[in-house]
């Protein structure tokens, strides 16, 4: 093991804090939801407008839908923040970003699908919600 | 974990280590295995909130993530915290370096 790794490790500190002072700030309510419709109106994202600006990167088939990478670039000037939806999982909120302080509106992740489906993006920029799709074929329920 | 300077931004990749159940999974003994994954998670640059997230159970075993950063140079500091469903907290940080 290299001290560099030795070091991070060390840095990587656990320590048990109350859950409740972070509960409060996840949205319980959206992460929840069953219905992706329902999920989104918890963000409170309104009307979606269709864009092309909106670029998803990831693969056309996925042979394990528990590890499917994605790439979603937004390039809407003033960006401010990017949810990402599977539509047909038990739960279709996957994630929201919220970039800040020169962070690009940009992220790659790796995400799970329970069927072929489409992952969907809505990224804030102000209060309008502008959206994008890419439908990838899932070979094996990746959601346990 | 790591922070490189490409041209006009810096590129952060981050590996994290997290079971990332979801509450659905069963064991062997046909027992369900309790939820338990990241909920929150912060990068900061320079201690400076650059990305705030709120993940679900839909990501990943052991997350990935790599996000862009405009306006920081070799040598800044780029940390990420997470926090999960039971309480658990961990933080990684790292110097941003030439690619």
């Amino acid at each position: 093991m290299q001290r560099r790794d030795f070091l991070l490790g060390l840095a990587t500190f656990i320590a048990l804090i109350p859950v409740k002072v972070f509960a409060a700030l996840w949205n319980k309510a959206a992460f929840e939801s069953v219905q992706l419709k329902d999920a989104a109106k918890h963000l409170n994202i309104n009307t979606e407008i269709p864009s092309a600006d909106i670029q998803i990167t990831a693969p056309d088939r996925a042979e394990n839908g528990a590890i499917v990478q994605v790439e979603v670039k937004s390039n809407i000037a003033n960006t401010e923040a990017i949810a990402i939806f599977v539509e047909k999982n038990p739960t279709p909120l996957i994630a929201n970003f919220m970039f800040s302080n020169g962070a690009e509106p940009f992220v790659i992740t790796r995400i799970k699908m329970a069927e072929t489906a489409d992952i969907k993006v809505v990224a804030k920029v102000g209060n309008q919600y502008f959206t994008n799709a890419k439908n990838v074929v899932v070979l094996e329920n990746g959601c346990g | 974990m790591r922070a490189q300077l490409k041209g006009d931004y810096v590129e952060v990749k981050v590996l994290m280590s997290h079971p990332m159940e979801t509450g659905r999974r069963k064991d062997d003994f046909d027992h369900l295995v309790p939820a338990h994954f990241v909920q929150l998670l912060t990068a900061t640059l320079n201690g400076k909130t650059v990305l705030e997230a709120q993940w679900g159970t839909g990501i990943s075993k052991n997350p990935y993530l790599t996000f862009r950063l405009k306006g920081a140079k070799v040598g800044d500091v780029v940390a990420v915290t997470w926090h999960d469903n039971h309480g658990a907290t961990a933080t990684q940080d790292i110097a941003v370096t030439e690619a």
